[in-house]
């Protein structure tokens, strides 16, 4: 005689939590993988739409299992199967073979192995940091549609706005006017009262304006003849990710690019992000062009000004006190002023503007260095990251 | 849904009849009804109804989820757990003629598990009770403030890499570690005649001898800097999967013994003609050979049914023999006893070779003497076979490193996993380096992983290096 235990209808998502869990943790991986996928990747200019493909594999459980490349297996087989011959050969223009062939012990990789947009990735990415110190004093009216307000009821709608008050009395009334106590229903386990199409209510919602406060970005760049290659790449992958972070974050932000050698002029995204120059190197020429546009066009009482400057800090040296006065006089004008100093080459180099820079003592003038690709990233947390309290000159 | 608890419970007393008729010896069984959502619930987390919390039970979940949705796999048709009484889940969305099939399977394992000897030692009427228990447990340490969820997820994270390392023969009477002290020092000094000359431990090369599989007792017992409350959590790992052990390294058995008398017991019930054609596709289903892979129930039934007798007529006697095999083999040796050259070729078994993505027959079936190296593959990689064997070497007393040596049978380790594996070891062990001895490509090696590094040394690090970077 056995015993049967009834179908109990009390729902309890007994694994929940530890989804929930592994979510965070499967997030976190794809946190801390994307800064390599930014360092692996030439991202500069390309589709937001694109599938990158992410380097983590999931969360894995590692244990000791046996390697995937060399060894033996059984496997059934249709008995035709000959002695010698190629069941799958991955080297063959990956050819997906009709056997699978493997059996049990490979590692495999996990459902969540799976390509992201690189939009999806830069929100990874960019969900802890923001503009620093972002002044709500200075206040600047414009239409941004943030604000929803609750207009009253209404009889159809999305699912997300179903008002389960309203929703639920109506329900009770209908009952009443039923006459079927709702006592006397709880306690017979049998029938039911669902509810009715006529029951749902949901809640009608405006789209509202709201003030907020206005933000621009100055990113100025050195496109003199010492930026070779390999450091414009690095500067552009910083100003890239920048430009990027501010797109999915902000709304209402402006950005301004300027491009300098000896002079500096103001360009368009695409000439910023996609023309060489050549020639000397005079950083004032920068700060003094963003002073300029600044006084012109954003009145520091109403815009939050955030001022970026990636050089390889090979710079005239007589020009070197008239930089660190308009550096300071840039950062008091703004409300972060940062510096990215581009060395990719190791070892002593004989000009650097950082340990001009180390004089400057503004608050908000924060300069780091940048050696290699895989810099980029953390410079640029360093720079937005929330938590300023152990923000480190390299 | 065209049956109600009172049909159920009808069909079961059937086949409980004819069961016992059969001579099958079971625990008292209980059947849950549940939904498609609890089925895999319970799943991913092994059919217990109470399990600790950690994160690799809702990755589980997820996977399942997924796959299911996407109808890369099915949902298990039956979950039977290893206790007493035996507790076994009936999905509420099956019809009648599998909720039948999926009883008559149940009382199968229900015998396996009180009979097979494999099982001897899991204590089955406690089984419930100690997975809540030790779920309790953890999460008393959740709330403990010093330890929090965190601080238990890295041991857990930790212990179930190595939680398969564990003995795996309960059965088998070892040394205990006293005894093997002594013996190792009257073989190390042997041959000497010398008082003088007696060695005493005091380079890093005088190992504590122990050379266990049991990686996590060698833990448990060893690990100097480790907490109370970590060892239990080890200790409970470990617990559990000792539990499961058994089911692995019984699986082709214990399925074809289940299906074998679902098979039987179902041709006895006098099924009404389309009930009976419902049961013949369900059971196809389930014993179809898997091309490219291994499908235990296929395996199993083939065997079981051959040893019990011819295969397709059941008015026939039972061999009763087969009671003794299931009640003294493992797979291992109900493979190496009874799979034979021509129950081999039934099942269009062969064995393949890889070597650089490469995948080539190397032997088949039908092959005059390769038959008997394809049946030793198929033994390795069944159950526990898949698993590496990992000893413990002993502790450098210097250093304080753990020694472990890969029991080498010509299948090479993954080194990205090794890295990663070593990693959490290095974490029961207290940071201190742990040193693994294996072979990559043909040579002795040694992975190390001190100082929060892992490297390979005895072999051209540039060779390995292309190797375990990947990850």
């Amino acid at each position: 005689m056995a015993i049967f235990k009834e179908f109990s209808k009390q729902k309890r998502d007994r694994s929940a939590a530890d989804r929930q869990r592994h979510k965070e943790l499967v997030k976190e991986k794809i946190k801390k993988g994307i800064a390599d996928v930014i360092a692996e990747e030439s991202i500069i200019g390309q589709d937001k739409d694109k599938k990158i493909k992410v380097p983590i594999k999931g969360i894995k459980e590692y244990r000791f299992v046996f390697g995937s490349n060399k060894g033996k297996g059984a496997a059934q087989g249709t008995g035709k199967e000959q002695k010698g011959q190629v069941i799958q050969d991955q080297n063959a223009q990956q050819q997906k073979g009709k056997g699978k062939g493997e059996a049990g012990s490979d590692p495999g990789e996990d459902i969540y192995e799976t390509e992201i947009t690189l939009e999806e990735a830069i929100q990874f990415m960019f969900e802890d940091l923001e503009l620093p110190d972002m002044d709500q004093k200075k206040y600047f009216q414009t239409d941004t549609e943030v604000m929803r307000k609750l207009l009253g009821y209404q009889k159809k709608g999305i699912r997300a706005r179903l008002s389960k008050r309203k929703t639920m009395m109506n329900r009770i009334k209908r009952m009443k006017a039923k006459g079927i106590d709702s006592k006397a229903l709880y306690e017979s386990k049998d029938s039911s009262f669902p509810f009715h199409n006529d029951d749902l209510v949901y809640r009608r919602l405006q789209v509202d304006t709201e003030e907020h406060s206005n933000a621009v970005v100055l990113c100025l760049m050195d496109t003199s003849g010492s930026m070779d290659q390999a450091k414009k790449y690095l500067a552009r992958s910083f100003y890239f990710m920048l430009y990027t972070f501010l797109q999915t974050r902000y709304e209402n932000t402006e950005i301004i690019f300027i491009a300098h050698h000896t002079e500096a002029k103001e360009v368009t995204e695409d000439e910023f992000f996609h023309k060489g120059e050549s020639g000397g190197t005079i950083i004032s020429s920068a700060y003094n062009k963003a002073l300029e546009i600044i006084e012109e066009r954003y009145n520091p009482l109403l815009w939050n000004i955030y001022a970026f400057h990636c050089s390889d800090g090979d710079n005239f040296s007589s020009d070197n006190k008239k930089a660190i006065e308009s550096a300071v006089k840039l950062s008091n004008v703004c409300n972060l002023f940062g510096y990215g100093e581009i060395k990719p080459d190791v070892g002593y180099s004989w000009s650097s503007m950082i340990d001009e820079y180390k004089k400057i003592e503004e608050d908000n003038f924060i300069c780091l260095r940048m050696r290699t690709k895989e810099a980029v990233w953390p410079a640029l947390q360093k720079f937005l990251r929330k938590d300023k309290s152990n923000t480190l000159m390299d | 849904m065209d049956w109600v608890l009172k049909d159920l419970a009808k069909w079961n007393d059937k086949i409980e009849e004819i069961a016992q008729e059969c001579g099958l010896d079971y625990y008292p069984q209980e059947f849950e009804v549940c939904d498609y959502h609890d089925m895999l619930g319970y799943q991913s987390y092994v059919g217990m109804p109470s399990r600790y919390p950690h994160w690799s039970f809702g990755k589980s979940f997820e996977k399942q989820n997924t796959m299911y949705k996407l109808g890369m796999s099915g949902l298990a048709y039956e979950m039977v757990i290893n206790s007493n009484p035996c507790l076994a889940y009936l999905m509420i969305d099956n019809p009648l003629s599998m909720q039948i099939l999926v009883m008559a399977h149940v009382y199968g394992h229900n015998d396996f598990f009180k009979n097979n000897i494999n099982f001897s030692k899991t204590r089955a009427e406690y089984a419930l009770e100690m997975f809540k228990l030790n779920a309790d447990r953890i999460r008393s340490f959740h709330e403990t403030p010093s330890i929090g969820y965190e601080g238990v997820e890295r041991i857990l994270d930790a212990a179930h890499a190595i939680s398969f390392h564990v003995d795996r023969n309960q059965r088998i009477v070892r040394l205990s570690e006293e005894e093997q002290r002594i013996q190792h020092f009257q073989h190390v000094n042997r041959e000497k005649d010398n008082w003088d000359e007696l060695k005493k431990p005091e380079k890093d090369e005088d190992f504590i001898p122990a050379l266990s599989e049991d990686l996590m007792l060698f833990l448990i017992e060893n690990s100097r800097f480790l907490q109370s409350w970590e060892k239990e959590i080890l200790r409970i790992v470990r617990e559990e999967t000792l539990y499961f052990l058994p089911q692995m390294e019984t699986k082709i058995m214990n399925e074809g013994w289940a299906s074998f008398w679902h098979y039987t017991i179902l041709h006895k019930l006098n099924l009404p003609p389309a009930m009976h054609v419902d049961f013949i596709r369900s059971h196809n289903q389930v014993i179809r050979p898997h091309v490219g892979g291994l499908n235990p129930y296929h395996i199993g039934f083939t065997l079981m049914a051959h040893l019990a007798g011819k295969k397709d007529a059941f008015e026939y006697e039972i061999n009763p023999k087969i009671f003794d095999v299931r009640t003294v083999d493992r797979d291992a040796s109900f493979l190496r006893r009874f799979l034979t050259k021509e129950l081999m070729e039934e099942l269009g078994l062969f064995e393949y070779e890889k070597n650089q993505g490469r995948i080539t027959v190397s032997n088949t079936s039908d092959d005059f003497k390769g038959w008997k190296d394809v049946r030793d593959t198929l033994i390795a990689q069944t159950g526990t076979g898949s698993i590496p064997v990992i000893k413990v070497k002993g502790i450098a007393p210097i250093s304080n490193s753990l020694m472990l040596v890969h029991e080498f049978d010509g299948r090479e380790l993954e080194l990205g996993y090794v890295s990663k594996t070593m990693e959490h070891i290095a974490t029961l062990w207290s940071d201190f380096p742990v040193k693994l001895e294996t072979t990559v490509d043909g040579h002795e090696v040694t992975c190390i992983y001190a100082n929060k590094e892992f490297r390979v040394e005895g072999i051209d690090r540039d060779e390995t290096e292309t190797e375990y970077t990947h990850i």
